[in-house]
């Protein structure tokens, strides 16, 4: 399951609430991240560990996926040694590194690699679901088109078949899911409108964007009205802080409110909703409270999204 | 400090920072304010919102600045414009065909080149393109010499330091020097690998399959002598960022994320040289003045509001000065890993900036001096 959308939007956060989710009923789940920032496992403040399969709660893993590490293990598993000595060899990393692509191609090996009913790597354990905490939508879908690409390129030989055997498998909605991140704001609703449309256009279709950080609606505009006309003129000393918050809040309530419907008006695939969290930081407790929300909307109640 | 006196003197300005944060509002805000100030300033977006863009007159993708009609830029609290502002939103396939079409030696190899499949993978989808063709559409304004400020935008990327590794890796690509060594350009490259070839590249001609050398290897031998032309341009482009007469500015929200983020590539334009000038911090919650009890608030407010809105102004309140609480940390730990670099905060603002009236609104806090940025912020927070 790959998790995208705009930078900014909170795809880690997401993925790592649906990771609580799927873990909480049993499904063996690891988070993958591709950007080298190991922001799963510092929200878990676990200590931070590169191309490791960290467990971070029952069923819950994750992984920090560095395309270099990936290359060396795939040449060690492919070609023993001689691909150990050649994934050593410093020419040629700066040779695969720099090969355009590349990187994108080897990340998105690993990723399969870990989703495979039989791992490669030597005593590790099958997933029942890997989530991807993908890089930004454009790149993201740039990502997912690689090991095609690859595969065209090479035509015969091991990388065109892996390219393809993975390519294979990104295509096929039996096995994988793109999940669309984002907020309320016109890029990121943009984006995800885009995003569907690309998808669309290669035959994919999105399985859920997933709105985050909506503001509660405290105020209508009637309140708004009355709290406006207080903060004008007669509002006390002291008070007119609170009014300007409550205003400003109503303001961006209503641009969401905006956007939000502009959202549902384009988009095909169903849509869910996660609350605005005011928290110094996003830790353990938080992810676990969207995880409540995502069980709500997905679990409990799955007939609202099926009506939508 | 006011990013008038950041720029001072600066032919440059790029803003760096990462995914979501207000980069690009940032960009045209700072480009719109020197405009103000009577220069003659080009800003390179790279994926401005619609409305922005709209506002800018950018209606696609363009590779040329264009300017932006002076009676666009007549807006409540901006006063006049003096200098004039030109955008343009970066094509980056545009400006790498471009690039190959000038480069090339004539029109039969610039077309091979476009064709070629490693070339079609290195100028479109893959990460890095959009880097590598911003810094070169800066490198060529430059050098046009046509503007006294060109202010980029860069690409939206998960990882701020994207920016400033994806050029160099794909020009030490086209540099192909680490190439040359296992592929050899034209067809002795590919018989190189044949029969004789050392232990190692068999193995990789095993892992890859014969097909990828031979088609990076016709590219190369397509490119021939380009590759100097790229590696010399790769060295005048480094000049050109380390340049006294540049400013890296990082954009950053006051949210947790990106304060980490902020901090980390502020550390890495130090480490690597780069003119580091100042942090320009968005959607700050600032703390709102208060009666000192709570109690006090709801007696306050009690004879005039309804009880129950008086109930959720309170609860309002308490929501956003939690916000308040985390940026001001946030804000204080930026400052402390900073090396004495400014800082200039924003404040957290009702809407989107989508017209010339929200860029201006940006821009009075950007330029203003420290005293007049707490006046204005006493204005909006009481």
């Amino acid at each position: 399951m790959f998790v995208t959308g705009k930078g900014g939007v909170g795809r880690s956060t997401v993925a790592t609430a649906l990771g609580l989710l799927a873990a909480r009923h049993g499904v063996r789940t690891i988070v993958a991240e591709l950007a080298g920032q190991e922001r799963v496992q510092r929200a878990f403040e676990r200590p931070v560990g590169q191309f490791e399969e960290v467990e971070l709660a029952p069923g819950l893993f994750t992984i920090s996926i560095d395309p270099q590490r990936a290359m060396e293990e795939y040449l060690r598993l492919k070609a023993g040694p001689l691909g150990s000595a050649l994934g050593s060899s410093r020419l040629f990393q700066a040779f695969a590194m720099a090969t355009p692509g590349m990187r994108e191609l080897l990340s998105v090996g690993k990723l399969w690699e870990l989703a495979q009913p039989r791992r490669r790597t030597s005593g590790a354990e099958p997933y029942d679901l890997v989530l991807v905490d993908a890089p930004a939508t454009g790149h993201g879908i740039g990502l997912l088109r690689t090991p095609r690409t690859f595969a065209e390129i090479a035509r015969v030989g091991p990388i065109a078949q892996l390219g393809q055997e993975i390519a294979a498998t990104l295509q096929d909605p039996a096995q994988t899911a793109l999940v669309a991140v984002c907020t309320l704001e016109e890029m990121a609703v943009n984006e995800t409108l885009a995003l569907e449309r690309e998808m669309r256009d290669s035959g994919l279709a999105l399985a859920v964007a997933i709105v985050n950080a909506r503001y509660p609606q405290r105020f209508d505009a009637e309140d708004a009205q009355r709290l406006a006309e207080l903060a004008a003129d007669s509002a006390p000393p002291g008070a007119r802080g609170a009014l300007r918050a409550a205003l400003s809040a109503h303001a961006r309530t209503l641009a969401q409110t905006e956007q939000a419907a502009r959202l549902a008006r384009g988009l095909r695939a169903p849509l869910l909703e996660l609350p605005y969290l005011f928290a110094e930081h996003v830790g353990r407790g938080e992810l676990e409270q969207l995880a409540d929300v995502l069980e709500q909307a997905l679990v409990t109640s799955p007939r609202r999204r099926r009506t939508r | 400090m006011s990013i008038a006196a950041l720029l001072e003197g600066k032919r440059i300005c790029v803003c760096g920072g990462a995914g979501g944060v207000g980069k690009t509002t940032s960009a045209a805000a700072i480009a719109l304010g020197m405009a103000a100030r009577g220069a003659k300033v080009a800003v390179v977006t790279i994926d401005p919102a619609r409305r922005l863009a709209n506002a800018l007159g950018l209606e696609e993708l363009c590779n040329e600045p264009r300017r932006v009609a002076p009676r666009r830029l007549r807006v409540e609290g901006l006063g006049p414009v003096r200098g004039e502002l030109w955008a343009m939103m970066l094509d980056p396939k545009r400006t790498f065909d471009e690039l190959i079409e000038r480069i090339a030696p004539d029109p039969g190899r610039a077309h091979a080149i476009k064709r070629n499949r490693i070339y079609a993978q290195l100028s479109s989808a893959v990460s890095g393109s959009q880097e590598f063709t911003a810094i070169a559409k800066l490198y060529d304004l430059a050098c046009e010499d046509r503007f006294d400020l060109l202010v980029l935008d860069t690409p939206p990327s998960r990882n701020a330091l994207d920016f400033l590794d994806a050029p160099g890796r794909l020009t030490a690509f086209l540099d192909g020097r680490a190439m040359r060594t296992f592929v050899r350009p034209a067809g002795a490259g590919v018989r190189a690998l044949g029969r004789g070839a050392s232990p190692l590249l068999s193995v990789l001609r095993r892992l890859t399959g014969i097909d990828v050398l031979a088609e990076i290897s016709t590219f190369f031998a397509l490119l021939g002598d380009m590759t100097e032309d790229f590696s010399r341009r790769a060295v005048q482009v480094e000049r050109l960022l380390r340049s006294e007469r540049t400013a890296f500015l990082l954009v950053t929200s006051a949210q947790s994320e990106p304060i980490d983020e902020a901090i980390w590539f502020g550390r890495t334009l130090r480490e690597s040289g780069l003119p580091f000038a100042g942090v320009i911090v968005n959607r700050v919650h600032h703390e709102l003045p208060l009666p000192a009890e709570p109690s006090q608030l709801a007696e306050l407010l009690s004879g005039r509001l309804e009880p129950s809105l008086v109930a959720r102004v309170l609860e309002n309140l308490h929501d956003y000065h939690v916000l308040a609480r985390r940026d001001a940390r946030n804000v204080e730990r930026l400052r402390e890993q900073l090396d004495g670099q400014p800082l200039i905060l924003v404040p957290q603002l009702d809407d989107d900036v989508h017209d010339l009236a929200g860029l201006a609104a940006i821009v009075r806090y950007l330029f203003a001096s420290a005293d007049e940025r707490e006046r204005m912020l006493a204005e909006v927070v009481c």
